[in-house]
């Protein structure tokens, strides 16, 4: 711009640079924090040295960590559930938007009352418990792959996306004798790469993180997701089980940094793939907030 | 081009049959509709209706149908129950006080973020501040308890500083309960919730500015007549959605975070449900006060959004 920034629009400016980088610190330091700890000797931790920088360097921690068959197991199977939930998701939320994205459908407003109402209302908790019991899934991976199949919100969000696409180009198709399966496939998903993104995102992380459904619906331990074991390690202390068969200093020494080397190798996936995907995602955001 | 074809048949004529043909043409896209109206049905309405065991007394082996009906005593029992209000007022209150803080925070961050001149700085502040929306709960609670135990790194912080004398026990006391809530709600949503205003501030059209500027207006004058404007529609809407929330606040967080000692600040509807529920299968009282909740829920959302038509002529629906 040519025009010349006033004193105070110097001084505007300075301050909110600081300010900005203040926050990105504050943001960081955290998940900083818990990667030098599990990189530093657990007394360094315990007496408050560690700061910035790793004290006592050592990967032991991670040594721990990548022999526990019981963290082996659960990654397995937080990355099933990761894979087959979203590719559920995905394929149940297209169904439902994009036929209800096109404009001459019949019934289509009374579907999507019927679809956005339970954004706003729904049965409670111990109702869809004993929804889940009832159907015979408790204690079963479909606990937590069909619950939540569907987010009525994503859908909402995908079928904006697809009212983008005119209707010209598919009745063209149409008239060429493509099914409307045919078109979906060939036609809209291929013009819908961002939207896809997004979706795939937003399930994928879901399911990465999710842990609640696995608490009240899986018993046998070796259907755990990653979460529930990091919920024992961190919450519930249990760093010491790890540790069976080592002496009292050692389970010390050790189970401090345990705990950060365990999130450090449960988040380090997410955290390394989310900038790439940030221009798809505000973009997802965007439509959402468009319509809504 | 051929336009689409049923707008041009008589269509207005013979309006039964030409719909019936029209359904039937689409039968594609009904058939695609099946499994997810399916899916509705089966995981959404079913526990709607699952939810009138409320009104009966459950028995697993009788099922939700022929289980034998006892009217609203589990709604009385609950509002009669000494823990009535302590679990309303503090449901009430945590959301209350995230909506204050976390709100308008995500809103500055979003206003300030925008007038960052180096774009490239803006960008990675925007990356970093979604940092924390992509970290699982159960890690946020496990750094929030290893930062505020005794020992951890805010007490020796403020021990340094000489603030206290003796370390706190942050989550044993109650009265920090709500602080760490909402302290750590902020880390966890701030740079996200400024995604939505960031989007709207970029719709703004560019001209509207450039005019301002040749009107002699300086920054201050275009955020107040022109950038704040432009974003109320979106501000609105969320706090139309945000008030609707008031008492619907997330057990995940707090059923990691409390402990019996913080129970009178921390216990909320929802964990109460779920320790009832879930933990001692006392299933008809609490789908009761679950029930009760939602209601409550659904009215907040109805209420806030009517109101909003009526005062702004900005609604949900």
């Amino acid at each position: 711009m040519v025009v010349k920034r006033s004193v105070g629009e110097i001084a505007f400016d300075s301050l909110n640079v600081l300010a900005m980088l203040a926050g990105a610190f504050l943001f960081l330091y955290p998940m900083w924090y818990v990667l030098v700890s599990s990189l530093s000797d657990a007394y360094a931790i315990a007496a408050g040295r560690v700061r910035f920088w790793p004290i006592g360097f050592n990967l032991d921690a991670y040594k721990l960590v990548f022999e526990d068959a019981q963290i082996w197991t659960a990654y397995r199977n937080t990355l099933l559930y990761v894979a087959g939930g979203t590719l559920i998701n995905l394929v149940l939320t297209t169904l439902g938007a994009y036929p209800l994205s096109r404009s001459g459908l019949d019934g289509r407003g009374f579907i999507m009352a019927f679809i956005v109402f339970t954004m706003f209302f729904s049965g409670g908790l111990i109702p869809m418990y004993l929804n889940v019991r009832e159907l015979g899934l408790y204690d079963t991976p479909w606990a937590l792959l069909l619950p939540g199949a569907i987010s009525a919100f994503n859908l909402v969000v995908m079928r904006t996306f697809f009212q983008t696409i005119p209707d010209s180009l598919v009745e063209s198709a149409k008239i060429d004798g493509a099914g409307d399966f045919r078109i979906l496939l060939r036609i809209v998903l291929p013009l819908s790469l961002p939207v896809l993104a997004v979706m795939t995102l937003f399930y994928a992380v879901a399911h990465w993180n999710s842990w609640f459904a696995a608490m009240i619906y899986l018993q046998d331990r070796n259907l755990f997701p990653l979460q529930l074991i990091l919920r024992e390690i961190l919450i519930q202390s249990s760093a010491q089980n790890m540790l069976t068969g080592a002496s009292q200093d050692e389970v010390f020494r050790i189970s401090e940094s345990i705990k950060f080397a365990t999130i450090i190798v449960a988040t380090l996936p997410i955290l390394m793939i989310y900038p790439f995907l940030q221009k798809y995602f505000v973009k997802g955001v965007m439509i959402g907030a468009l319509k809504e | 081009m051929a336009q689409p074809a049923r707008a041009v048949q008589p269509a207005a004529k013979r309006p039964r049959l030409a719909r019936g043909r029209r359904m039937y043409a689409n039968r594609g896209l009904y058939l695609m509709l099946l499994p997810v109206v399916a899916y509705f049905l089966i995981f959404e309405y079913k526990p709607m209706y699952g939810a009138i065991i409320a009104f009966k007394q459950f028995n697993a082996y009788a099922g939700i149908a022929d289980s034998p009906w006892v009217g609203f005593q589990h709604f009385e029992r609950f509002f009669e129950s000494y823990y009535f209000w302590r679990l309303l007022k503090n449901t009430f209150l945590l959301s209350l006080y995230s909506l204050l803080f976390i709100f308008p925070a995500a809103l500055v961050f979003a206003l300030l973020l925008n007038e960052l001149r180096h774009k490239k700085l803006k960008s990675v502040v925007q990356t970093i501040s979604y940092l924390p929306h992509f970290i699982s709960l159960i890690v946020i609670c496990g750094m929030i308890i290893d930062f505020t135990k005794p020992g951890g790194i805010i007490n020796s912080a403020l021990l340094a500083l000489g603030v206290v004398d003796s370390p706190i026990q942050f989550l044993i006391l109650p009265e920090w309960f709500r602080t760490i809530y909402v302290g750590s709600g902020l880390w966890q949503s701030v740079g996200w919730n400024s995604i939505i205003y960031l989007a709207a501030l970029s719709g703004i059209n560019p001209s509207l500015y450039e005019a301002a500027v040749i009107d002699g207006a300086d920054r201050w004058k275009q955020l107040l007549h022109i950038t704040l404007p432009g974003i109320l529609p979106t501000v609105l809407i969320l706090l139309i959605l945000n008030i609707g929330q008031l008492l619907n606040i997330g057990w995940d967080k707090i059923i990691l975070l409390y402990n019996p000692s913080t129970y009178p600040t921390a216990d909320v509807i929802s964990t109460f449900v779920y320790r009832r529920g879930i933990m001692e299968a006392d299933y008809s009282f609490s789908a009761a006060v679950g029930l009760f909740n939602s209601v409550i829920n659904f009215t907040l959302l109805l209420a806030a959004n009517r109101i909003s038509r009526k005062a702004t002529k900005t609604s949900l629906w």
